[in-house]
């Protein structure tokens, strides 16, 4: 699982494109699973979900997919079974004899992630998959592509949802006026800190200095604590930590914000996502 | 393989949105008009005891003139139906997830192509094959040459789907209708210079028409299937669609069916080229 990062006009979507065939590079070379990128043979092992998905809106969405399992090779036979498959893989079997041009943009989405998909490809290039999908949406699409890791597939995810990558992938890039930055392994990436926001009452206001003593830093607002630990291995101690100061604690939620911070160093701060 | 599924798409798109029944509908309603307006004809020719010879010579000019509006009908069809073929599919990305296929991007076009040409077939045979016989079955007219005439029409609209294509992989919808339907004025204009001519005998008329038809040869092609049709009477008067002052040559068709496989070369060749 693979996720390709970086502010708008990196260059993200172009460097899919280039790989695929649809743009020429001007300069450079690039292979796709050991082939020059773009070669027609290369492009039958690799499934394609555009940032903009757009197709032939009046057909069926069991329609589309067999149009695109034809242009991508495969046989009517073999169709059959998989068309029903992937519908109800993406969960549009409800929804199999509307028109496609009545679907949602959400439901556009998950069409455009079926047929990606349609010829079991090697690699599976994904372009903002979870873009304008509600939160059960964003987890089929998740789940979908976890799916993909699980058949030994390679996932190529362009997105601008951090969290989204982070849950996702094994390896990130960065990309930055079109060259790459920076990359990271996920499975071995240890985040500098960990933020917790707690919600307490009856916090002795004493507990604050005894943890900026152990080197964590804390604010209280009302009855919202924010706390910055080192690592998660601090956090069961800190929750005792608190509750043995007489606090009463309704939450406690870390937020590892670790790869958003790591975007933001290397991006710099004034760039927009 | 590729070809033959964007050829069956293509058609099966004009099928969904209606496009393939409106023209059905519209060719239908040429032929019943052109069967009323023949039936008229003939009563008033009948009450006026016109002589046979020249009541053919009337019918036949009307039915030259409807197979005259058939080819207009058709070419401007052709243009309207396949200019956002390309150019829309471009525009809204719709291309993306199909040239990303396992197809070389020759075959999209080709199959496009293909898709519109077969279309375009079946309403000129609806049409101008409906014409034909309205007319046979009606007073029992028929032109000379009527299925070369079929042809060369044929030939004009698969000439007009071309260059359209062609400027499709260019330029953007709009813009490439602009171009093609201009193209083709630019040539019906060249063909009434020619016919023109046959007032004055003005040489240099003619050779202005020669030069607009090598711009575009579609009205060329008109002109040489109205020749191969029309009555030896028709063809004598000097001033009409149909005179024969001007007859373009084997040559010209064949410079007509250069010129489209030049075009559609143009159009491959830069649909491969072209970022998308």
């Amino acid at each position: 699982m693979f996720g390709f990062l970086g502010p708008n006009g990196a260059g993200k979507s172009t460097s899919i494109k280039m790989l695929l065939g649809l743009v020429k590079p001007t300069g450079g070379q690039a292979t796709l699973l050991g082939s020059p990128a773009g070669e027609v043979g290369v492009r039958r092992r690799v499934g394609f979900l555009p940032e903009h998905f757009r197709f032939y809106d009046w057909l069926t969405p069991a329609e589309l997919l067999r149009l695109h399992g034809r242009l991508a090779g495969m046989s009517p036979a073999r169709l059959k079974d998989r068309v029903p498959a992937l519908l109800d893989l993406v969960g549009l079997t409800p929804h199999r004899d509307k028109r496609v041009h009545d679907f949602s943009k959400g439901m556009m989405q998950r069409i455009g992630l079926a047929q990606a998909l349609v010829h079991d490809p090697e690699v599976v290039f994904l372009d903002e998959p979870t873009s304008g999908l509600d939160p059960l949406g964003r987890r089929l699409v998740r789940d979908v592509i976890r799916a993909q890791r699980e058949r030994g597939a390679t996932v190529f995810l362009n997105s601008h949802l951090l969290s989204e990558v982070e849950i996702t992938c094994d390896h990130v890039a960065f990309l930055k006026d079109g060259e790459v930055v920076g990359s990271e392994n996920l499975e071995s990436f240890a985040p500098a800190e960990i933020r917790v926001a707690a919600r307490v009452r009856n916090l002795a206001p004493e507990i604050l200095a005894t943890l900026a003593r152990q080197g964590i830093s804390a604010s209280l607002e009302g009855e919202q604590l924010s706390l910055t630990a080192h690592s998660s291995e601090e956090l069961p101690d800190l929750l005792r930590q608190l509750m043995a100061a007489g606090a009463d604690v309704y939450s406690f939620v870390p937020a590892r914000a670790s790869l958003e911070d790591l975007f933001v160093r290397i991006m710099g701060e004034d760039r927009g996502l | 393989m590729g070809c033959w599924v964007m050829a069956g798409v293509t058609f099966r798109e004009a099928s969904r949105k209606k496009l393939l029944w409106t023209a059905l509908l519209a060719g239908i309603g040429f032929l019943a008009l052109f069967g009323i307006a023949l039936h008229f004809q003939m009563q008033d020719l009948d009450r006026r005891a016109i002589a046979p010879f020249l009541r053919y010579q009337v019918l036949s000019a009307m039915l030259l003139i409807a197979l005259y509006v058939v080819d207009l009908l058709a070419v401007v069809m052709t243009i309207l139906t396949s200019v956002d073929t390309i150019p829309g599919e471009i525009a809204s990305g719709t291309i993306h997830a199909i040239a990303t296929k396992p197809m070389p991007r020759w075959q999209i076009l080709i199959g496009k192509w293909l898709g519109f040409a077969v279309m375009i077939a079946g309403f000129v045979a609806l049409t101008f094959g409906g014409t034909v016989v309205v007319a046979y079955g009606m007073c029992g007219v028929t032109p000379a040459h009527a299925l070369r005439g079929g042809l060369l029409v044929f030939l004009e609209c698969l000439l007009a789907l071309t260059v359209t294509m062609m400027f499709g992989t260019w330029f953007s919808t709009l813009a490439s209708g602009v171009i093609a339907i201009g193209l083709h004025g630019l040539a019906f204009m060249g063909g009434w210079l020619e016919q023109m001519s046959g007032f004055t005998s003005s040489a240099r008329l003619i050779d202005l028409g020669i030069v607009t038809s090598l711009i575009m040869p579609s009205e060329s092609i008109w002109r040489r299937a109205a020749f191969d049709m029309q009555t030896p009477l028709a063809g004598a008067l000097p001033f009409s669609p149909f005179a024969n002052v001007s007859i373009p040559s084997g040559t010209m068709i064949g410079y007509a069916a250069f010129y489209l496989l030049v075009a559609l070369a143009v159009a491959l060749y830069h649909f491969h080229e072209r970022d998308l």
